[in-house]
């Protein structure tokens, strides 16, 4: 069977496992339809929290990313898993016992006002749309790829995935469908890499692959993969893939901000609401970080194996000669009629020329004729109308196709190709399924049952986060068909946002008692202020002088929500210090937060 | 409130929880950001297996580290609850 046979195969029985367990899981009340009745077995609740913090991101383009910044691509690895650990111990199991549903709820509750729950709604509900559209696009990326359809096609299909299951079975269904994902998501990310581990070290492991020796004729030889790839570097004029490139300072500092905008995260939150009790809370977040860590372990050594075949099947290599068909391992030229690989001939001699540096400047943009045919250059390439630069490199290849088109460069079977579309068509939709929920949540229960219509009947409520989950999908397709130009730049602005606003007065409430409304909300406008300006200045009004000689401190526009956090907390202590300290039954509530509930029941009850 | 457990129970349940919390980020802030980031240069003259030590503290150790801070985690502060909870109520 050919690659898009296996791929309609797999897709579609995955399509209908998640399909089937949403039936079966309908939500009938709002509590379901919120945090699924609050009876999710731990072990489950961790494996779908793991589906729902990995998106296509993780899935699709972290460890490409990370196979070409080597060193630096560690600031993804330790930032996404390290805010794991700040949610796990600072976070979840407080707002566990606070024991309402949503992020807001406790923003609103602890700090009693309105305004503050608004705001908390308004950042989940810009946090949420930003992701999603990233997801909605993830998927449509996948569809046009392996299936051969338009990518609005794919886009719309995953949108009635996701509408299916989300509206109908809310977070209910949405869990259970997440628990199949991560088996779906986490199957077809190890079987490429184990097949490429053991073609290169011959050792299973890929985790211990990345240390092992290449295989040399077939037994294990006297140079270690590491050695290899750093050595393929620099005799194309790379960096060596161990050493980094940023200054220590900027790393530092994006790797806090992601950690702390990644604990921020709503729709991972929200998972914790799920289960029966708060020990059950703590379990479920260990569970979750260990199905996290084997796909983040497994990601550097694929990292390592997708550069070191790249580096060693390409550069220099006769471009004509490269096969064009499919089904002959043609995938260079495969990934070029998807626009995600482009070659420019800079000297003439029909070889592809490799080195570090830019091809041309900014993506590709291939040159067609009147009928819209792509036009060729005297090899067979698409042509360029992109201006050239000045280095020799020649070769472009989107950062993005490394996950996907690993299998193929190895040459692996086309059921294993198969198998990494549908894994990250897994990763994406359970992302955008949590994320639905949170916007929805957000909407019916934040904004309409605790502000405008608390009179609102039971009824009346889940019907209302039914549509509210229905226009958030619609909403998040047309970003998806339609993505904003800027949507690297958007992500960046979520974390950072989500670093400065929420996470201090997330933390603020539980841990200390004498935070009030003035020094929070004070913090909050500071911090949010402070970071989307200097993030507006370096991405939008000047992005000239968007270079370390101008940042603060050397720190760039993606680590900086970490000043941003800082300033934050200074302003929230001290402003909450000279005002009033907050009314009683609010420290009450602390305490709730903070102690089993069984001490705090009176003794003869 | 008259709860099942007097003020000096729980205020001694909060301070270990904080020192445990305390513990357990500091080791959390030596693997990623120390060993990491902040002294990677020095750790890679070491090798572990073929992988230089700080890179491998970057890209897969600190994760491993995360893993088992969370399981210590689980374990301590179930452990706690039943302090708590055991002297006076059960």
């Amino acid at each position: 069977m050919d690659v898009k046979t296996w791929t309609f195969l797999i897709v579609g029985l995955s399509f209908a496992l998640y399909i089937g367990i949403a039936i079966r899981s309908r939500a009938t009340s709002t509590g379901e339809f919120y945090v699924a009745g609050k009876g999710v077995p731990s072990l489950a609740n961790g494996m779908a929290t793991a589906a729902d913090w990995m998106s296509a991101a993780s899935f699709i383009s972290m460890a490409g990313l990370i196979s070409f910044m080597g060193r630096d691509g560690s600031m993804y690895l330790m930032g996404w898993t390290g805010g794991y650990v700040l949610l796990a111990l600072l976070l979840a199991p407080y707002l566990r016992r606070f024991g309402k549903f949503t992020v807001p709820d406790f923003i609103g509750d602890r700090y009693y006002s309105n305004t503050a729950r608004v705001v908390a709604v308004l950042c989940a509900v810009f946090v949420s749309f930003t992701y999603v559209a990233g997801q909605m696009r993830g998927v449509g990326v996948v569809f046009s790829r392996f299936l051969e359809v338009e990518v609005n096609t794919g886009v719309i299909v995953g949108m009635v995935i996701v509408l299916i299951y989300a509206v109908l079975g809310g977070m209910k269904g949405i869990t259970y469908t997440q628990v199949a994902q991560y088996c779906v998501l986490i199957f077809a990310y190890l079987v490429p890499a184990i097949f490429i581990s053991i073609m290169l070290t011959g050792n299973p492991v890929p985790q211990l692959g990345l240390g092992s020796n290449v295989l040399e004729n077939g037994v294990p030889g006297t140079v270690s993969l590491l050695d290899k790839l750093n050595g393929l570097s620099a005799d194309l004029g790379f960096q060596a893939y161990t050493d980094g490139q940023k200054s220590t300072i900027d790393v530092f500092f994006i790797t806090a901000a992601l950690m702390v905008g990644t604990a921020g995260l709503p729709h991972v939150i929200v998972r914790f609401y799920t289960v029966k009790r708060v020990k059950d809370a703590r379990i479920s977040a260990f569970w979750a970080l260990l199905f996290i860590a084997i796909l983040y372990t497994v990601a550097p050594a694929v990292g390592v194996f997708a550069r070191t075949n790249l580096l060693e099947t390409i550069p220099n290599k006769e471009y004509a000669a490269l096969p064009a068909a499919k089904s002959e391992g043609g995938w260079f030229k495969n990934w070029e009629r998807s626009d995600l690989i482009a070659w420019v001939d800079k000297n003439g001699d029909g070889r592809i020329q490799y080195t570090d540096g830019k091809a041309f400047v900014g993506k590709p943009s291939f040159r067609e004729n009147d009928q819209g045919e792509p036009l060729l250059g005297k090899h067979g390439e698409r042509l360029l109308a992109n201006e050239k630069t000045a280095g020799a490199n020649e070769l472009y290849v989107d950062r993005d196709i490394m996950v996907l088109a690993n299998p193929e460069i190895a040459g692996l079977p086309n059921w294993v190709i198969a198998l990494v579309a549908a894994g990250g068509l897994a990763a994406a939709l359970s992302t955008a399924a949590g994320l639905l929920l949170v916007i929805s949540t957000s909407v019916a229960h934040d904004l309409v049952k605790r502000t405008l219509n608390p009179a609102i009947s039971e009824k009346g409520e889940l019907w209302t986060a039914r549509i509210a989950a229905g226009g958030a999908v619609i909403i998040a397709g047309w970003f998806g068909i339609n993505p904003p130009g800027f949507v690297a730049q958007v992500v960046a602005f979520a974390f950072g946002l989500a670093a400065s606003s929420f996470f201090p007065a997330i933390i603020l409430g539980i841990f200390w008692k004498r935070a009030n409304l003035y020094g929070v909300i004070s913090g909050m406008i500071v911090g949010i202020v402070f970071t989307s300006s200097y993030i507006i200045y370096f991405k939008f009004v000047n992005p000239d002088v968007n270079n370390s000689d101008h940042w603060l401190f050397g720190i760039s526009p993606e680590g900086i929500g970490t000043i941003g956090m800082l300033v934050n907390f200074v302003i929230a202590c001290g402003v909450s210090l000279v005002s009033k300290a907050p009314p009683a039954e609010v420290q009450d509530m602390v305490d709730r937060v903070r102690y089993p509930r069984e001490s705090l029941e009176s003794a003869d009850s | 409130m008259s709860g099942s457990t007097t003020e000096q129970d729980r205020a001694r349940y909060w301070r270990k929880n904080l020192s445990w919390l305390g513990a357990l980020l500091t080791v959390w802030f030596i693997v990623s950001y120390g060993c990491g980031i902040l002294f990677v240069d020095q750790l890679d003259k070491f090798k572990l297996g073929g992988v230089p030590l700080g890179f491998w503290f970057a890209q897969q150790g600190s994760i491993y580290v995360f893993v088992m801070l969370i399981a210590v985690y689980v374990l301590v502060m179930n452990r706690l609850d039943k302090e708590l909870l055991g002297e006076n109520s059960k």
